[in-house]
Parts: C-alpha cells; structure tokens; sequence
C-alpha cells in the first residue's frame, strides 16, 4: 500500500492561514491503515487547529470528512454540493488524492495535509516499510522475491556493493542489506546458483524515467 | 601473451611482470598544479595512477580532466567511473572523451552513497552498476557500437578493471563475485587495502581452485597507515575494511613519532609476503594523501626499477 506521514502541524496552518471555512479530508484506504489520513487521524488534526485558531482569537470554521478514497471520482463527487462552503481543503490522502481532488474541484484550493512516502508494508504496529518502487518491470522472479530497486540504497542490481556490513548497509546500520537478503533467500530456496548469472541493463523506461505512466486496459474501458 | 588495448598496464601484466598502480585524488578546486605535484612525486615508481571520481561523494575536480592532465605529463592514467553521478548516456559520453585523449583504462564502480559526501540532500542516479559499466565498456570497445545499437567511429581501447573487497559481507560469496565481474568484462581487479593477509591468502586460496587468477589480474591493495588513530579508525569506521587487532596493537606499541615509519614497514611487509601469493598480479599502493611514500614502499619492496614496455 501507500505509505504517508503526518505533515509537522506549523506546515498545514501556514498553508492555511488565510482562510476561514477549511474542510480536513481524510482517505479510508492506504492512509487510514498506517494511521496518517483516516477518519481518526482527521479528526485529531481538525480538534489541534480550532484549538490553535482559538488561542489566535482568529474564527475558523475546520470542517471534517473522510471518503471512502480520493482516486475515484466516485467518491470524490460525494463532494459536488459542498466543495462552495470552504475557502480550502486540506486533503490527508495520499498525493494521488489530493490531485485527483484538484483536478475534480478546480476553483478549491486543495492542500495536503500528509506526505507520501513510498509503497510498503506493515511490519507491526508504527513501522512501515519500502517494499517497491513502481519500476513497472518487476525483476523479483530472479532476485529470491526481494527487490533490490526499492531495497538497495544504489539500486545495484548486481550486488552488493562493498558496502554490505554485517547484513547491514552502510548507509545506516538499521538498515538491512538487500543483497544479503538476496543471497540469504536464495541460499534457503537452494539457487545460490543463479547468483552468478548477470542482471542484464534495466530497461527504465517504465520507471519514472519514461515520464509519467499509464495503463490502459481495451478489455475494460467502456 | 597478446593484448587487446593499447595500455600499458595490461602490457606490462601480459609481459608477466608484477605490475604497481597508485592513486591520486583530484582536489578540491580547479588548481592543476595539485594533481601534476603528486604525479611527479610517483610517475617513475608506478605503471599506472588511478584518478579516484568524486571519492566519498565529496565534490572534486572531475577524474576526467585530471586524467589528461597525467596524459599530458606522460603518465599513464587509470579513470575510475562511478555509476553514481552519471547516466548510460552520460557514461558513454565520458568513456568517448577519455578514449579521445588516448586514456586506455577504465575501472568501473559504483561509488559511495552520496549521504558520505558533502551533498547529502542530492539524487544518485545508478542507471547502470558497476559490473554493467564493465559490459558497457566492452560492448563499446569489442563491437565498436553504443548501447543504443549505433556504430561508434574510432571505438575506445580501454582495459576494463573492477574493484573485489575480500573482506566485505557476505563472505560466502566474495568469489562468486569476483566471477561475476570477470564474466562482465573485468581484466584487472584491484582489491580493497589488505591489512587481513591471512584471510587475503584464503580468499586468493578459492580464487585459484576456480582458476580464476588465470582469467583476471589482481593487484592487491595496500594502504600504509599514518597513525595508530588511523588504524583505529578504519577499523572502525570504514565499511567493508578487515584491520586485525594486532595491526591495531603494533601502531599502538609504536612510540607516536615512529608510527608512521612503522605503518611503511607493515606495508612492505605486506607486499613482500604477498608477492609470494600464486595470483598475484601486482600491487595498488593506495597512499591516501601521502603519495611522498610511494617511491620508498615500492623501493623497499623490490619493485623498482619498473618494467619498460613498447
């Protein structure tokens, strides 16, 4: 999933600070399971801004919502007949949201109130993990189902690097090495064997290199 | 034994003399007079000078510029590549204007992460690494084509080399690796500085049973320490670096004014013993801004005069 974070509070209040009718939109998926921009974490942030404006002696009206996504323009149009009561919205949802919601309300203006940060996993509770870079060409199939795009700090896709510590990288020594990942995996899936075969130059161009990206499916479009 | 380049360093290895390369590190600011200084202090000692890219992410003069500077001097230049800063095209681009000057070796890295450096808050770019650099040179030089497919007029004639840590994580595979990066390409190796011979030794011991020491020429790395502070410090502070205890201790035990005198001896020692290693091809005396002491190590080791080669 898409992992976001909090955005500091002094960030989203100097983003809003010349309006008085804000709507705080939260995001049911992603953002709601790593606690950044659901229901809960919207109405915590709409409570910490009426406060600030009423220490301010300034009237704000901090409305609250939470869609059930904001990539959808189902959901977004639930929007339709009160986007004209706010001067602003500060989205929580993912960067996808908040321009699909620009996109769709284009006279508000649109704020976000996380940032993105990656496509990673749940390792317990308060601790998300990278797991993927979106390079649309996925190499897992060779490299013992650990990507080392998204897991190695220099992207080597014929590692490691001298670097590799102790398991760690040496970059950050919490930080775990892919490639010994790598090897590991494969040792335990008995292919240590095909480590020696070269990963051949990647093709980025459906990385964000090529630019921004689309998929369309004939079969499903109407 | 017949050679596919112009360099001398792969003709002085073909002729099957042990071969001595060294490092010199750009500056810091656009002075060339610092990089010819330090060329002249080994340019009789040494086959070859490695100009080291940007090393440690901090920003230098380009390897490029400074590799011609020694062309120019008549030295013979070693351009090392990181696939950190530059992209294929890029790559490509440099490796042209390194053959133009007749710059005939290339050794072919990844680089350090640019969090070491002094831009922290910049991109890398690793569109190629380091053992695809090594193919790349090849595909350049071998089928005269860019990567594109294109024919490339007047193909560079690099000899293509890599860097092997011995010590490096996980162990298990540091000669799979090395087998990798022949099968990319790489005709030398130069190795990462030895402090740990016995382990070195075992290291070259699975070389050989793979006969790999027949595919490839490795110089071995060698670094003499200025200090006990130094020792410690690399030991504990340099990935990927193996420094016994008892190199520690002899600095240690070393009266501070002697110290340096003796990390010169720990140094020739080193060599002298390593010259006896079946496989070794050579030596890489990385004298890290100490390039004064590259004469007296070779010297002392019995590497002086160096070979003449046509």
């Amino acid at each position: 999933m898409i992992i976001a974070d909090k955005k500091p509070i002094e960030e989203i209040i100097e983003s809003i600070k010349d309006y008085s009718r804000i709507l705080i939109l939260g995001c049911n998926e992603c953002v709601t399971v790593c606690e950044a921009g659901g229901k809960k974490e919207v109405g915590i942030l709409a409570s910490a801004l009426r406060m600030y404006f009423l220490n301010k002696g300034k009237e704000v009206k901090i409305d609250e919502n939470t869609l059930e996504r904001q990539c959808d323009h189902e959901y977004l149009d639930e929007l339709v007949d009160q986007v004209d009561n706010y001067d602003a919205i500060v989205s929580l949802a993912c960067g996808v949201g908040v321009q699909f919601a620009a996109e769709k309300y284009r006279a508000t203006p649109i704020l976000p109130g996380v940032d993105t940060c990656f496509l990673g996993a749940t390792e317990k509770r308060g601790l998300w993990t990278e797991r993927c870079q979106a390079c649309g060409q996925c190499i897992l199939a060779s490299t013992g189902g650990i990507c080392p795009v998204s897991r190695c700090a220099k992207r080597i896709l014929n590692g490691p690097c001298g670097g590799s510590s102790k398991g760690k990288c040496e970059i950050n020594k919490d930080m775990d090495c892919a490639w010994q990942l790598i090897i590991d995996r494969l040792k335990a899936l008995d292919k240590l064997d095909t480590y020696e075969e070269l990963s051949p130059l990647k093709d980025w161009s459906t990385d964000r290199a090529g630019g921004p990206r689309k998929i369309m499916r004939e079969d499903l479009l109407l | 034994m017949k050679t596919k380049t112009p360099s001398k360093l792969e003709k002085i290895l073909a002729a099957g003399h042990l071969a001595v390369t060294s490092e010199c590190g750009p500056p810091r600011g656009s002075d060339p007079e610092v990089i010819i200084k330090k060329a002249g202090l080994i340019r009789d000692h040494v086959d070859a000078v490695n100009i080291t890219d940007n090393q440690t992410s901090m920003t230098r003069m380009c390897s490029l510029a400074a590799c011609i500077r020694l062309k120019l001097l008549g030295l013979e230049p070693i351009l090392q590549m990181v696939t950190r800063d530059r992209n294929r095209i890029a790559l490509q681009s440099d490796i042209l204007g390194a053959a133009s000057f007749d710059i005939n070796n290339i050794l072919c890295l990844s680089g350090d992460h640019q969090s070491f450096g002094d831009c922290p808050l910049g991109q890398n770019v690793h569109d190629l690494d380091s053992m695809q650099l090594l193919q790349t040179v090849h595909h350049m030089r071998d089928k005269g084509k860019f990567l594109g497919g294109d024919d490339i007029a007047r193909p560079p004639r690099m000899f293509a080399g890599a860097a092997a840590n011995p010590f490096a994580d996980p162990f298990e595979i540091r000669v799979a690796r090395l087998a990798k990066k022949i099968a990319a390409g790489a005709e030398f190796i130069q190795t990462q500085c030895i402090y740990n011979l016995d382990k070195f030794e075992k290291w070259m011991g699975q070389v050989r049973d793979r006969g790999l020491h027949e595919k490839v020429s490795i110089l071995a790395g060698i670094t003499p320490m200025k200090s006990v502070g130094m020792a410690r410090y690399m030991k504990k502070r340099v990935p990927g670096m193996d420094v016994p205890d008892e190199v520690v201790k002899r600095l240690a035990d070393t009266p501070k004014e002697k110290q340096a005198a003796e990390g010169i001896n720990i140094c020739v020692e080193a060599i002298l013993r390593l010259k006896e290693v079946k496989g070794v091809k050579g030596f890489h005396v990385m004298a890290i801004e100490w390039e004064e002491k590259v004469p007296e190590i070779v010297e002392r080791s019995g590497l002086y005069p160096r070979p003449v080669v046509d």
